[in-house]
């Protein structure tokens, strides 16, 4: 008796113990970095979808501020850690990463459909021709403006107008009296902040971040004009304390009914036409980046795209996951989720090309001329040794973007010369050139 | 104006100013509670909005997106169980120290909250790399072993404090009676000191249940605690004040309570020493 029960308890204790080891084994976990955007928090909610039909995968979510998902994924990637195994990354990191050899190159096999990413995101994003990175969803830069308060002026608004017609119609809409700016734009420090924009400027007056020759070019006279005529068109008809408006700050302001006119990533027109989140949805109008002396950068190229490192572990989960993220079936499937003004943007051809969509979203046609028109590979008018539009895809340039950023925004809040901000700003890109032996 | 007229001025004076101190200090968090009942529209409205229909969506979402309860779980076996190794460590160390000083006693002191100088950046990477060669990234062992070391000064240092202000007479009558060094820690030490000890040890777990810098940098998501919720709502893209006031007041409620019920200790704690 004793024994039969011995034997029984054995029996049961060994099929529990085998049955956990087969489901154990049999799923394999990966953990997503990930930003918190609306996109991304919609993927994270799809997600169930996905592990439904791949019972074998089971996805976990790390969502971080976006300064410390960059620190904590470059960390992680750098040290080869092995901590994540898709990880949300930009335009900047996705060329830069790949070439180090820290990415696994993007599985684009099968009906995947490489062809249907649109050129300039898909080439943001590679180095040599290789995929680094899936985009998840793209942006440009484009101008939003009130047409009731543009048409009320007497102003008119067109794609490409001049920086000069925009300052004549800041300051005709402009009536800080009834709490309505001319124009909002970027104005806290950072190289994804105001320089990011501030970029687009400069390269539509003709200016480049290096030479030829990797020598910085902060104090040539293109670089001059277009950061005077930033500080005097803020200054004059822009919110106070624009220099520390970047882009929520200037989204709150436009959604208030606050700003005439707002240059910014294409992905606040579904914001600001949202009447949920703005109060002037209906009145919203969108026109092309303008221009000075020429078209080239004069508006921006972002995607944030999912990258996979080489270090992880579980490669065939991650490129399994990451191809329904970015696919046609998984903006399909948000479409007829959430409504096709939902879906993520800025990234296939198909996705433009849907009339559900070209109904739903009324920002559709400007959203994708921008993108289109950015060119990474040749955005500045005289010659550029770098990749980028609204900055240079070098390690060294976070560092040199953020001091000009600084200095930009001090030249803003007046505490010092525009002149002198960009001999600080020059003289600092200089010397993190030199070190890094550029020249 | 008479003596008492005076006195009672001087009173009305005294208690309004701490009146103002305090409505200061608590602005903040009274505000983000507020702000965690608006929409985002609300939320960023200028004026802002003091009247308004107050919703619990954000709470909602918040119970939705994250999990509250794993991350709290998470935020009480770091900050308790570095405390409880804390005071393990230090109570020993401060005893010698306060009763049996060497020459070197205060260097050591100082030494050890020198420590609290260095800035956690500096060290990041090494500490990173050890967790890393250790299998310890995204794992409570990591965060409880870093949440000791860095309060170990301080529990040291306010347990030190105490027990030097302590009657060296009563300990000599307890070893005039045959007792060990155990038993002067265990029988005399540790009695005379519970109100000390539980103050340390609060402070120790407030520091600990805040601190976010290494709970960002060794977590991803099995060890992350309440911090790094809070810090998933932030968004560079788009409106995000409500949620992230919604996530803060649900991570500063457990400690906040905790601290109301055991306010006592911890003003006596800060003060002893104070007023002699």
């Amino acid at each position: 008796m004793n024994n039969t029960i011995k034997n029984a308890v054995t029996l049961t204790v060994s099929l529990s113990a085998a049955v956990i080891a087969v489901n154990a084994a049999a799923q394999t976990e990966i953990t997503v970095a990930t930003v918190n955007n609306g996109h991304m928090i919609e993927m994270q909610k799809l997600t169930p979808i996905f592990e439904k039909a791949n019972p074998d995968i089971k996805v976990k979510w790390v969502t971080l501020e976006e300064g410390v998902l960059r620190q904590n994924v470059t960390q992680d990637i750098a040290n080869k850690s092995g901590l994540y195994d898709v990880m949300t990354i930009g335009m900047y990191e996705a060329p830069i990463w790949g070439e180090r050899g820290w990415l696994q190159a993007v599985d684009t096999s099968g009906n995947y459909d490489k062809a249907d990413i649109l050129p300039s995101i898909r080439d943001g994003l590679s180095y040599k021709g290789t995929m680094y990175a899936s985009p998840f969803y793209g942006e440009s830069s484009m101008v939003m403006y009130r047409k009731d308060l543009v048409e009320a002026a007497g102003m008119e608004m067109n794609d490409r107008d001049s920086w000069d017609h925009i300052r004549d119609v800041a300051a005709a809409v402009n009536d800080p009296s009834k709490g309505i700016y001319g124009i909002c734009l970027r104005g806290k420090a950072g190289w994804g902040d105001n320089m990011a924009f501030m970029t687009t400027m400069a390269n539509s007056f003709g200016a480049r971040w290096f030479d030829e020759n990797w020598k910085p070019q902060l104090e040539s006279n293109e670089w001059k004009t277009a950061v005077n005529f930033y500080v005097n068109l803020v200054n004059k008809y822009g919110p106070p304390g624009s220099s520390s408006n970047s882009f929520n700050e200037s989204l709150a302001l436009f959604n208030e009914g606050k700003c005439g006119m707002w240059i910014d990533a294409t992905i606040a027109a579904s914001f600001v036409t949202d009447p949920k989140q703005s109060k002037v949805a209906d009145q919203v109008g969108f026109a092309q980046s303008p221009i000075s002396v020429t078209e080239k950068g004069a508006n921006w190229l972002w995607s944030w795209a999912l990258g996979i490192p080489v270090a992880t572990k579980n490669v065939d989960a991650a490129q399994k996951f990451v191809r329904w993220a970015t696919s046609k079936e998984y903006i399909q499937l948000v479409g007829n989720t959430n409504g096709w003004a939902a879906v993520p943007t800025g990234t296939r051809s198909s996705t433009y090309a849907n009339p559900k969509f070209q109904k739903a979203a009324v920002f559709a046609e400007a959203e994708l001329k921008a993108i289109n028109s950015a060119n990474p590979n040749d955005s500045t008018l005289k010659p550029s040794p770098y990749v980028g539009v609204q900055f240079a895809a070098i390690p060294e340039f976070q560092a040199i973007g953020t001091t000009a950023g600084q200095m930009v925004s001090g030249a803003l809040a007046g505490s010092m010369s525009v002149d002198q901000a960009l001999k600080n700003a020059n003289r600092a890109a200089d010397r993190q050139m030199r070190q890094a032996g550029y020249y | 104006m008479t003596l008492n007229q005076q006195r009672k001025l001087k009173t009305l004076v005294t208690g309004l100013f701490a009146w103002t101190v305090a409505l200061v200090l608590f602005f903040p968090i009274f505000w983000m509670f507020i702000t965690s009942f608006k929409t985002e529209l609300q939320a960023i409205s200028i004026p802002p909005a003091l009247f308004f229909e107050p919703t619990v969506d954000n709470f909602r979402v918040v119970q939705e997106r994250s999990d509250y309860v794993h991350h709290a779980l998470n935020s009480v076996i770091t900050s308790f169980g570095s405390t409880i190794i804390a005071l393990i460590i230090a109570i020993p160390a401060a005893y010698s120290m306060a009763f049996f000083p060497g020459k070197r006693t205060k260097d050591i002191l100082l030494w050890m909250l020198s420590t609290k100088m260095l800035p956690a950046v500096g060290v990041l990477v090494p500490i990173y790399i050890l967790c890393r060669d250790y299998g310890l990234l995204d794992s409570r062992t990591a965060l409880v072993i870093i949440f000791t070391l860095m309060n170990l000064p301080i529990v040291v240092w306010m347990l030190f404090s105490y027990f030097k202000d302590l009657p060296k007479e009563i300990l000599e009558a307890a070893r005039m009676d045959g007792a060990t060094p155990w038993d002067e820690v265990v029988k005399v030490v540790l009695p005379l000191s519970v109100g000390a000890i539980s103050s340390t040890a609060l402070l120790s777990i407030v520091l600990c249940w805040n601190e976010a810098f290494w709970s960002l940098n060794l977590t991803a998501s099995d060890a992350a605690p309440l911090t790094a919720m809070i810090a998933s709502y932030s968004s560079p893209e788009g409106l995000f004040w409500a949620k992230l006031s919604a996530a803060s007041t649900l991570a500063c409620a457990p400690i906040v309570i905790f601290g109301w019920f055991c306010q006592k200790q911890l003003v006596q704690g800060l003060t002893f020493g104070a007023v002699k």
